[in-house]
This record gives structure tokens, sequence and C-alpha cells, in this order.
């Protein structure tokens, strides 16, 4: 049997893909394409969210803010070794994030402004992050799916903290509720933005879909967030910023606005309000750490010669 | 105490025999230390030191979080851990100089927690015998969380000292800038002879020397501080003092 064949029927089996299975090049590549921006997403998704750990507000919220930005990086971690096992490596793929060949989630090149935005960070974005990565963890190719199991659950953790943190500004001062506001006003659209193009202008969806590593459409995942999330922001009390928001009973699902997809392009394309200084961000840690991973490096040969001496 | 102390001249020296006192003393080291650790979350030279150094944080705030509520029921006038952390200014802060230096570069870093770790590894396992139940129960966690902290920072240090001559030589300048820190570590304790042999012998298989600089700054523990302790308090304080009295 062919080699494309037989790959197509463990595929439409609903068997998982293995590294040592044959794999059309093309699945490959789509599949290091998604998973090392994902992973790259997790860490430069660190930024936003350590920008407040010096500054949280109490000390518990400290905790969870400090324990919330070590998982992103845990998972940064388990979705590059999940890239590596399709023949690539960590720092092959970090060194094109850094030259701005590799894209992250446009959702981190948006500022973190006041503290509620750490709780819409939690509620919105890992919110959507979830909706997309549900349907992951059914992905034809094993270790991704399997990396996606373990992931889905600590976001869904991250979600519930930061849905909690904005019911607490919710039912304290208005100044508090304000904040929530102010996120809510901030990161609603771009939350929307994060399930990418119409699925008329995805290029990737077709083939992706028929490989089973994408399973629902960009339209339809954007459409079961909104629905999900706009009864949660009616219990918080705050308005979703979206004049053309309302229930439409024949369809049984809420219409909602036209998302600015030249906003959207515009940061794709590197022109957000934080691309520079996320990326800038992510080098200068690099660069600046170079003299120390060079000395584990020496020190590891050292210690191989004196123990073989 | 009275929070938010207007006297410039800080709180009276504090009493080191006195419950509250030693309690809120390494507190501060560890609130001060964690809140360090915090800023260079996303900085370090891999994830996995990314990881480390979240971990160590947390760590060193949990210590912090559990010894301000305990020395707050100490003190019976209902100040909650947030409240000693947050509304007590800079010259009413106790901790050790070492901990409120910067972050420096990363042989800066691991130079302050080993040394820092150290100490700690002394200090738990002291405190873990104390006839205070609830002081020993705490020092027994703390003293597990530290040997790891141990590992990770000597472990890191002599692959500094012992790496290139690059990290050899930031490594020794590290040491040679905070071994100032070091005497204040042994005021009002028995730690030094057993500190100076664990890290004596650290230091050299990591091929470092043990500085001779006579020069020690003390006072930490007096709130006698460096200057970065301000501008650190300046923002770890900020939401507190911004919008005082709310629930986060």
């Amino acid at each position: 049997m062919a080699n494309e064949e037989r790959f197509q029927q463990i595929v439409d089996a609903e068997e998982k893909i293995e590294p040592t299975d044959w794999m059309p090049e093309g699945y490959r590549k789509t599949l290091i394409r998604q998973i090392a921006q994902h992973a790259h997403s997790e860490v430069i998704g660190m930024q936003p969210e350590g920008n407040w750990i010096t500054r949280a507000p109490s000390l518990h919220r400290k905790a969870i803010l400090i324990a919330k930005v070590q998982d992103e990086a845990g998972h940064g971690l388990y979705l590059y070794s999940a890239a590596e096992t399709l023949g690539v490596n960590r720092d092959e793929l970090q060194e094109l994030l850094h030259q701005g060949k590799h894209k992250y989630s446009s959702i981190f090149n948006y500022p973190t402004l006041n503290w509620a935005d750490i709780g819409a960070i939690g509620w919105l974005v890992d919110g959507a992050a979830i909706t997309n990565q549900v349907m992951l963890t059914r992905c034809s190719y094993g270790p991704y799916s399997r990396a996606m199991v373990r992931i889905c659950k600590e976001e869904s953790f991250h979600q519930r903290q930061g849905y909690e943190l904005l019911i607490r500004l919710c039912q304290g001062t208005p100044e508090q509720k304000a904040m929530a506001q102010d996120a809510l006003n901030r990161w609603w659209w771009p939350s929307l933005m994060m399930f990418g193009p119409h699925d008329s202008d995805s290029t990737h969806t077709e083939q992706s879909m028929a490989w089973k590593i994408k399973r629902v459409s960009n339209d339809d995942l954007r459409q079961q967030f909104v629905d999900m999330t706009v009864p949660q922001a009616n219990y918080l009390g705050i308005s979703i910023p979206d004049p053309d928001l309302r229930w439409n009973a024949d369809r049984g699902h809420y219409d909602f606005g036209d998302i600015d997809w030249d906003e959207f392009w515009r940061v794709v394309k590197g022109n957000g309000p934080m691309n520079r200084e996320r990326v800038a961000h992510k080098v200068k840690a690099w660069e600046d750490g170079a003299w120390v991973r060079e000395a584990a490096t020496a020190y590891a040969s050292k210690k191989r010669a004196r123990t073989a001496a | 105490m009275t929070l938010v102390s207007r006297a410039p001249q800080g709180t009276p020296p504090p009493d080191p025999g006195d419950k509250f006192t030693m309690l809120l003393a390494h507190a501060d080291d560890n609130m001060v230390l964690s809140q360090r650790l915090g800023e260079l979350i996303s900085n370090a030279p891999e994830l996995e030191i990314d990881i480390a150094v979240g971990n160590i944080s947390l760590d060193h705030l949990g210590v912090a979080r559990a010894l301000y509520t305990y020395a707050g029921e100490v003190e019976g006038e209902g100040h909650s851990e947030d409240q000693l952390a947050m509304f007590r200014n800079e010259r009413d802060f106790t901790n050790l100089l070492l901990v409120e230096q910067p972050n420096g570069d990363f042989a800066h870093t691991i130079v302050r927690q080993f040394l820092f770790d150290a100490y700690q590894a002394e200090l738990w396992s002291d405190l873990a015998h104390s006839d205070d139940e609830q002081l020993a129960g705490m020092a027994a966690r703390a003293a597990k969380e530290n040997a790891y902290h141990l590992r990770f920072s000597a472990g890191w240090l002599v692959r500094l000292g012992d790496g290139t001559y690059e990290s050899h030589h930031r490594a020794q300048l590290a040491l040679d800038e905070l071994w100032q820190y070091t005497a204040e570590l042994f005021e009002g304790n028995e730690y030094r002879e057993a500190w100076e042999s664990a890290v004596g012998s650290t230091l050299s298989e990591a091929t470092l020397d043990v500085p001779d600089d006579p020069y020690q700054r003390t006072g930490g523990r007096s709130g006698f501080h460096t200057e970065h302790l301000g501008l650190l308090l300046a923002e770890m304080q900020w939401m507190q003092r911004s919008y005082p009295g709310l629930e986060w």
C-alpha cells in the first residue's frame, strides 16, 4: 500500500500518527509551523503577565500569577518537545522567532495596562485558547494531542482564576469595576481575532481539516467563544464593546459585529502596539544569556573529560 | 506596631529576642528576595531557568506569607500578611542587605541566591528544632524547599566558576561585590562556622576564591538599607498604597 494511502487511513480511522510513522512532507511542515507558533505564544505570553508580577496587589494574587507564568513556560517546553519529535530543535525554532520568521499569537502584542488585564487575559485569552485547543486534544498527531490534554487542563484552571479575579473587581468599588470594564474594552476584539481570519480567507483550514490537525473552522470556534462568554460578561455586570451584539433566537447564537480586519492584519504583519518590544525583550534575554549557556556547555564537557580520564 | 511609620527615623531598634521582630525579619528576607526573582521571570538565559526562578520565587513568597501571617497572630493587632508586607516603609523593613541587591547579571543572581540559600540551610535546620511548634513546622517545610534552591544555586555557581573564562570572571566579580553583605547574615546567631565550611567547599569546587576584602556593610536588621530597597518596595506596594483597604 502506498505510504500516502496508509497515512490517510490511519487519520480517517481516528488513530494517531506517531513520530516514526511515514507522513506527508506538508503534514510535517504544517505541524512544525503550528506547534512552534503555539510554543512561541506560550513563551512570549510570559511577558505581558510577567509585567504585573512585581506589582500584584496582594501576596495571594502574586503567588497565583507567578505560578501561572511558570505554567506558561512549562507549556512552552512541552510544545517545543512535541515539535522536536518532527525533526527540528528548539534552538532553531527560537532563532526563527527571533528573526521574525515565525509568528506567535497576536494577542500578546497588546500591552497590559491595569491589574484587571491579568484577569482579562485569563478569562478571555485563555478562554479563547481553550476553545481552540480542546479540538487539538483530538489532533491526529499523537505527541501534539497528548501535550494538549495536559495544557488544556492547566489553561482551564487559569481561565477560572482570571474570571475569579474579575468577579472580585466587579463586586468591589466603582474604581475596581472600571478597571475590569477598561480591560474588557481593550481585550475583547483582539480575543475574537485569536480565532484567525474568516473561513473564506483562511489558507490553511481545508487541508488541516482533512489531516485532522484542525477539526472545527475558525468562524465556528469564534461563535462558540462568543456564545460562552457573553453570559459571563453579563454576570460580571460589564459590557462587551460591540453595539451589534445581540441574541439571535433563529440561529440560537449571538450575532456580533465585524472584526476590524485591517487591525488584525496590521498586528499579524508586525505593526501592533507591542510586536517590536516583545521580540526585542525575548532576543535580549537570549543574547544576555549566551555566556551562561556557553559556561554550562563548557563545564559539561570538562566534566565528561574528567570522568573519562 | 503602627503600620506606615511616619517617623523619619523608622522603627525603634528592634529587640532581636522578640518573636514578632524575629518572624518579621525572616519574612522580609523571603519577601524581598521573592520580589527580586519575580523581576527576572521571562528574562532568564533559557526556559528551564525561567521555570526554576519562578519556582524559587514562589517558594520564598510562600515562606514570607506563612511568616507574616504568623507574625500578625503573634503581634495580636489583627495585621494580615498583606498589611505587614505592603504598609511598612523602607526604614521598617528588617531584611538582610544581601537579598535587596539587584539581580545584575546571572552571576550576581546566582551568587546572591547561593550565599543566602547556604545561610537559610542553617537557619531552617536550627528553627526546625524550635520549641514553638508552629514555627518548627514552617521551618521544616522551608528546609526541604531550601535544599532544592541550594542545589540549584550551588550547581550553577560551579558551572559558572568552572565553565568558561568569561563565566569564571563574572562569577568571581559577583562574589567579590556581594561578599560585603555576608557578615550581617550572622548577627545574633551561630551559623557562621557551618556556613563558611559549606560555602568554602562549593567555592573550591567552582574554582572561585573566597574574597579577602574586610569591608562589610550591615544594618538591614535595623532598617539601615542600601538605596535599592526603597524602589523595590515602591513597586511592590504601589497598588495597596494607591487603593488602600480594598479586596483584590
